[in-house]
C-alpha cells in the first residue's frame, strides 16, 4: 500500500515513535536527558541528522548499493555516510554560526554512534519507501526522538526534589518512565499504523 | 570465487570512503581557512597572524602573553580584554565571567576568541612587558618541611624587568604519570634589581599537578620555562602607613616588596603580621626581622594560631586579626597588602574595612 509521506510524517512521530517503540538510540537518550535545555540540543541535532541522512542513504542505496549488488555491505556504508555528514556539519556549523555550534557542537559527535539514525535508514530500505516517503519518515522519527527526550528531560527536572529508592536512581527510574511512556503512546496506535 | 566481484566492491566501498573523505577535506581546507588576519592591539600596534586559533594563541605566538592560569581552557577567567571589532558573538562559554557591564564594555575572554578576521582589541600596556623566559633551577632550599624556595637564572631573555609583588607562570612538564603540562602562577621573592635571576617560595599542595614537580621532581641545573611579569599587586608610591598581611607561602611577594623599599629608601611606618600554625611553618624570621634596623619604624608579628607545647613559644598565639588595632595609627590613611589563601584574604579584607581602612586601599592577589 502506497502510504503518503504526509501521515508517514505524523505516524513516526507518534504511533510509531522510533524511540518509544523500537527502543533506539537510547544511550544518548538515558544520558543527556538531565536537563530540558540540552535535550533540546540534542534532540534538534538530531531531527536535522536523520531527515539528511536518510534522503542521502535513499540515494546512496538506490543508485550505487542495489545496481553494484552489494547489498550485504549497506551496514558499513550508511554508517561510514552518517559519520561523514555530521562531520561536515560539524565543520559547516562552526564557521558559520558560532553560537549554535557551541549550544549543539558537543552533541553532534554523539549523534554518529546513535543507533536510531542507522536505525531509520535500515528501516527505509526494509520497508522499501519511495525518496518522498523517506524523507517524510526520517524527518518525522527525528522529530518523534526530540519529543520523546523533551519529555523524559522535563519529568526527570520535576523528579530531582522527589524521593527515589536508591537502587532506581539514575538510570533504573529513567527505563521505568520510559516504559510507562511507550504504554501512553500506545494510545496513539489505532490512529495509523505503518509497520 | 570470484574474484572480480571481490575487487569491485572493495573499490566500491573505498570509492565512497575516498569520495566523502575528501569532502571533509575540502571543506575543512575552505571553510577553516581564514586567511591571514591582523589583530589591532589598541590602534597602537598591529600584528599578522594565521587565521582560525584562538585570540590568546595567536598572541602569544606574537610573544604577546595575556595572562591565563588554566592554559586556554576558558575556565579561569584571566585573560579578559576588550574586542571593540571583529570578536563575533559572545559565546556561552565566556557569559558566566562578566557582569552586564562588562559585556556591554566589549570584555571577552581571549582564549575563547577565535580570530576569523581582522580583529580590534585593548588590552593593558604592561602586557607588553611580558616575555617567555628559558630559566635554570641554581638553587633549590627548603624553608620548611612543605615550603621551598626556588631560585632561577634566566637564560634567554636575561634579565627581566618587573615590579616588586608581581608574578609568574612556571610551566611543569609531564612526568611520572601526570600526562599533561601545566602553568601556574607563583609571586617573585627576590628583588628587582636583581634582574637576571628570580627566586620563588612554593608550597606543597596535596595532590598539586605543578607543586609535586617542584618539590619531588624539580632538580638543580633543570631548565625551565617561565613566562611574566604579570600583575597589579605592587607597592603604590605614596606616604601612607602599609600593613602586610600574609601566610603560607605568601610570603614571596612581600620578601620582594621590603627588599625593593629596603634599596630604595623608605620612612613609612611598616607593620608585617604573619600567620602560621606552629613554629614549624615559620620561616626567614631573622631574615625579616633584620628589616627593622633597614627601616625607621617597622615591626614584625609573626603569630601562631596553634604552637604545640615544645615549641617553647614566647610570642603571639591565636588569629592575627585581633593584632591588627595594634598597628593602626590612622586607618584611613592606611595601606594594606596580603597574600595568602582565598579564605585568609576574604576574613582579612572584611576585618580591615571594619577597622575602617577604605577597601580601595587594600591590594591583594588572588590565586585561585
Amino acid at each position: 500500500m502506497e502510504i503518503s509521506p504526509w501521515i508517514l510524517f505524523w505516524a513516526s512521530i507518534f504511533t510509531s515513535n522510533i524511540l518509544l517503540t523500537n527502543f533506539l538510540g537510547m544511550c544518548s537518550y538515558l544520558s543527556v536527558s538531565r536537563e530540558v535545555e540540552s535535550s533540546f540540543g540534542l534532540g534538534t541535532a538530531v531531527f536535522f541528522v536523520t531527515t539528511a541522512t536518510t534522503a542521502i542513504n535513499w540515494a546512496v542505496y538506490h543508485l550505487i548499493i542495489v545496481p553494484a549488488d552489494i547489498v550485504y555491505l549497506q551496514y558499513i556504508i550508511f554508517i561510514i555516510v552518517i559519520a561523514a555528514f555530521v562531520q561536515l556539519t560539524e565543520i559547516i556549523v562552526e564557521r558559520f554560526s558560532p553560537v549554535l555550534y557551541y549550544s549543539l557542537g558537543i552533541f553532534l559527535p554523539l549523534i554518529t554512534v546513535n543507533c536510531a539514525i542507522l536505525g531509520i535508514s535500515l528501516f527505509m530500505v526494509i520497508r522499501d519507501y519511495s525518496f518522498i516517503q523517506s524523507v517524510g519518515f526520517g524527518a518525522g522519527s527525528g522529530l518523534g526522538w526530540l519529543l520523546a527526550i523533551m519529555l523524559l528531560a522535563g519529568i526527570r527536572t520535576r523528579l530531582k526534589e522527589k524521593f527515589i529508592p536508591t537502587g532506581l536512581q539514575g538510570a533504573g527510574m529513567s527505563l521505568l518512565i520510559t516504559g510507562i511512556m511507550a504504554l501512553a503512546f500506545m494510545g496513539f496506535s489505532g490512529i495509523v499504523n505503518v509497520q | 570465487m570470484n574474484y572480480q566481484k571481490i575487487i569491485t566492491e572493495i573499490l566500491i566501498l573505498a570509492g565512497i570512503s575516498g569520495v566523502l573523505a575528501t569532502l571533509i577535506v575540502v571543506a575543512k581546507a575552505i571553510l577553516q581557512n581564514y586567511g591571514e588576519c591582523v589583530i589591532d592591539i589598541n590602534g597602537k600596534r598591529k600584528v599578522t597572524v594565521k587565521g582560525g586559533g584562538s585570540l590568546l594563541t595567536s598572541l602569544a605566538e606574537e610573544n604577546i602573553f595575556v595572562p591565563s592560569a588554566c592554559g586556554g581552557k576558558g575556565s579561569c577567567g584571566a585573560c579578559k580584554c576588550v574586542v571593540t571589532d571583529g570578536g563575533g558573538p559572545v559565546l556561552p562559554t565566556e557569559k558566566p565571567f562578566f557582569d552586564a557591564k562588562e559585556l556591554a564594555a566589549n570584555y571577552r575572554l581571549a582564549c575563547q576568541v577565535k580570530v576569523k578576521n581582522d580583529i580590534k582589541i585593548e588590552i593593558p600596556e604592561e602586557i607588553f612587558n611580558i616575555r617567555k623566559f628559558n630559566g635554570k633551577v641554581a638553587k633549590i632550599e627548603d624553608f620548611t618541611y612543605d615550603i621551598k624556595g626556588v631560585t632561577f637564572d634566566l637564560i634567554s631573555p636575561k634579565e627581566i624587568d618587573f615590579k616588586a609583588g608581581q608574578y609568574v607562570q612556571l610551566r611543569s612538564p609531564k612526568y611520572g604519570k601526570v600526562r599533561e603540562s601545566v602553568t601556574r602562577a607563583y609571586s617573585i621573592s627576590s628583588k628587582p634589581s636583581l634582574q637576571n635571576q628570580i627566586q620563588l617560595i612554593i608550597r606543597r599542595v596535596p595532590e598539586g599537578i605543578c607543586t609535586t614537580w617542584v618539590h619531588d621532581f624539580l632538580k638543580e641545573g633543570q631548565e625551565v620555562e617561565i613566562t611574566g611579569p604579570y600583575g597589579d599587586f605592587f607597592i603604590r608610591d605614596t606616604q601612607a602607613d602599609i600593613i602586610f598581611v600574609a601566610g603560607g607561602s605568601g610570603k614571596a611577594p612581600i620578601k620582594s616588596m621590603l627588599e625593593d623599599l629596603a634599596e630604595k629608601g623608605c620612612n613609612r611606618k611598616m607593620s608585617y603580621f604573619f600567620g602560621a600554625k606552629t613554629t614549624k611553618d615559620l620561616y626567614l624570621t631573622k631574615y625579616i626581622e633584620s628589616f627593622c634596623d633597614v627601616f625607621p619604624d617597622f615591626t614584625y608579628y609573626p603569630i601562631l594560631s596553634h604552637p604545640e607545647p615544645d615549641d617553647n613559644w614566647q610570642g603571639r598565639t591565636g588569629w592575627i586579626m585581633p593584632y591588627f588595632p595594634d598597628a593602626l595609627r590612622d586607618p584611613k590613611n592606611t595601606e594594606a597588602y596580603l597574600c595568602g589563601s582565598p579564605g585568609m584574604i576574604a576574613a582579612v579584607t572584611k576585618n580591615l574595612m571594619e577597622l575602617g581602612i577604605p577597601e580601595d586601599k587594600i591590594y591583594y592577589d588572588s590565586f585561585v
